[in-house]
């Protein structure tokens, strides 16, 4: 199964990495590399640290209305910071790659739907195809 | 019935999940030999071998609902009743109920539906929610457990700790439940108690020598042991000094008391341990006079120093009246005001250590505001009395 996991920052959990001190950060960044190494086999894309959310835009549609602006779609001190995609066989892998990186300490963990395909649901209502 | 149907269920459910890999499916199929087990055994007698018969059912049931689809069909052939010494497949049935991506709520109905059960309508009697707010909680967590890929297994031993002690809360939770219901509820009304204990005893059974099961259940007897005298003839609640203590059922205790030592022989302390041993303590009492109550509050010391609460460091301030007085208890209770100003036994202790120390109008208004924040009704009799 697919996972996207979602690097959080919470204002209760520490500082931000931007606030970090240079050499902090970088011994941050190392320990990142080291953990995509030790798990190198499971990412389907390693991902990335994304700009921080003063660098976010957000599209809005309504109708055929657009509404373009500043800042990420929901406001508050608690941001994406990072992403990553791995591929592994249930949720107790994602959560022990999660519960490794050393970078944010609050993960959020999404599965990846398989297939948008509506022939993919069957008639019980259940995926066909769920690994 | 409901002891049989408490005893297959579980095996039945964790069957057909390890067969045919989907929580709803399963579900479905077990529900409905469920129902036709509750239209036949009360006409034709339970059959002589329950779990065999509910098989049958479960499998033709099976086998009608998934004719069409050819990646079951394989599995149906695969359908066999475990042979009796075969691994019980229920403790991988608890683990994956008790996921902590499920929610607390969600685990508990799941827990008690898959493993013990019981009807939706018996969850919802028992947790005061609708049967409507039970299906749909059963629906999520059955569809979490699907989509976000929560597997079907025990988990490994670097993680069994960790999520041995959901299942643990998970047991404890249904034990609270069962044991704050009033006498005055309806006697249809499923003595959860009962239901907590068997679960705790097949965990037990399931995943033998793990001391914090073992100091669960423990736990769990105790109380058990001491339900007789609870509640007086008219169904009032009778409080721990007041109780009729010949009406404990001692052996019980005895047998209790020894499960708890076992454990802790193991050498691996934990918090379900130490509050066995704090009842322990109670129900070896032959008075409340007797009551050792430096043990109980060393044992709270510990037992604070393994979890934090307000609600812990309330019950340490009681045994710490007995021991150093009503001043030092009070100066205690004090500072909880802060965290537990809304929970009604803060009232009611601060009242008892008020009265203790002559202050009675103080007690009055304490005991007051204990009853405004007290639902239960064999609580709120009491407090009535108490304010006369």
């Amino acid at each position: 199964m697919k996972y996207m996991l979602m690097f959080c920052h919470e204002p209760d959990a520490g500082p931000r990495f931007e606030d970090l001190p240079a050499d902090e950060q970088r011994r941050m960044l190392q320990a990142i590399l080291n953990w995509r190494n030790e798990f190198k086999s499971k990412f389907v894309d390693p991902g990335m640290r994304l700009g921080e959310s003063s660098t976010a835009t957000t599209v809005r549609r309504r109708g055929d209305q657009y509404l373009v602006t500043d800042g990420p779609f929901v406001e508050g001190a608690e941001v994406v910071g990072g992403y990553s995609i791995v591929e592994v066989a249930d949720l107790d892998e994602a959560i022990r790659i999660a519960k490794a990186f050393p970078g944010c300490p609050t993960t959020e963990i999404r599965p990846i739907l398989e297939s948008e395909q509506p022939e993919a649901f069957s008639a019980t209502g259940v995926l066909s195809e769920t690994r | 019935m409901a002891a049989v149907f408490r005893e297959e269920a579980g095996r039945l459910a964790a069957t057909l999940v390890a067969s045919l890999g989907d929580f709803q499916l399963a579900e479905d199929i077990l529900q409905e030999a469920l129902v036709t087990a509750l239209e036949r055994w009360p006409a034709e007698g339970i059959p002589r071998k329950p779990g065999a018969w509910l098989f049958t059912v479960a499998r033709n049931r099976a086998t009608d609902l998934l004719r069409r689809n050819a990646r079951y069909r394989e599995k149906l052939a695969e359908l066999e009743l475990p042979a009796t010494g075969e691994v019980d497949d229920r403790l991988r049935l608890m683990f994956t109920c008790c996921h902590p991506a499920i929610s607390r709520e969600a685990q508990v109905a799941l827990t008690l539906r898959t493993v013990c059960g019981f009807s939706v309508e018996e969850i919802a009697h028992a947790f005061l929610t609708s049967e409507a707010a039970i299906a749909q909680r059963l629906v999520r967590a059955r569809r979490k457990i699907a989509h976000a890929g929560i597997p079907y297994r025990v988990p490994r031993s670097d993680e069994l700790e960790e999520r041995l002690s959901e299942v643990l809360a998970v047991l404890y939770l249904v034990f609270n439940e069962g044991y704050l219901a009033s006498s005055g509820d309806s006697p249809e009304r499923r003595d959860l108690t009962a239901d907590a204990e068997w679960l705790a005893s097949l965990l037990d059974r399931l995943l033998p020598n793990e001391p914090e099961v073992m100091g669960l259940l423990a736990l769990i007897r105790l109380h058990r042991a001491r339900a007789e005298a609870r509640f007086d003839e008219r169904g009032r609640l009778v409080l721990l000094r007041d109780q009729d203590r010949s009406r404990w059922d001692h052996a019980a205790i005895g047998a209790a008391c020894e499960l708890v030592l076992q454990a802790g022989r193991m050498r691996r302390p934990g918090p379900y341990q130490v509050q066995a041993a704090i009842v322990a303590c109670h129900a070896e009492a032959p008075s409340w006079e007797a009551t050792d109550w430096p043990q109980i509050l060393a044992l709270y010391d510990q037992l604070l120093r393994m979890a934090q609460s307000p609600v812990l460091r309330l019950n340490r301030a009681i045994a710490l009246r007995f021991v150093a007085g009503p001043e030092a208890a009070l100066a205690e209770v004090e500072g909880l005001a802060g965290d537990l100003g809304q929970y009604r036994l803060f009232h009611a202790t601060r009242a008892e250590i008020l009265r203790d120390l002559g202050r009675h109008a103080e007690a009055r208004l304490a005991d007051e505001r204990a009853l405004e924040l007290t639902a239960n009704p064999a609580e709120r009799a009491l407090l009535e009395q108490r304010l006369g």
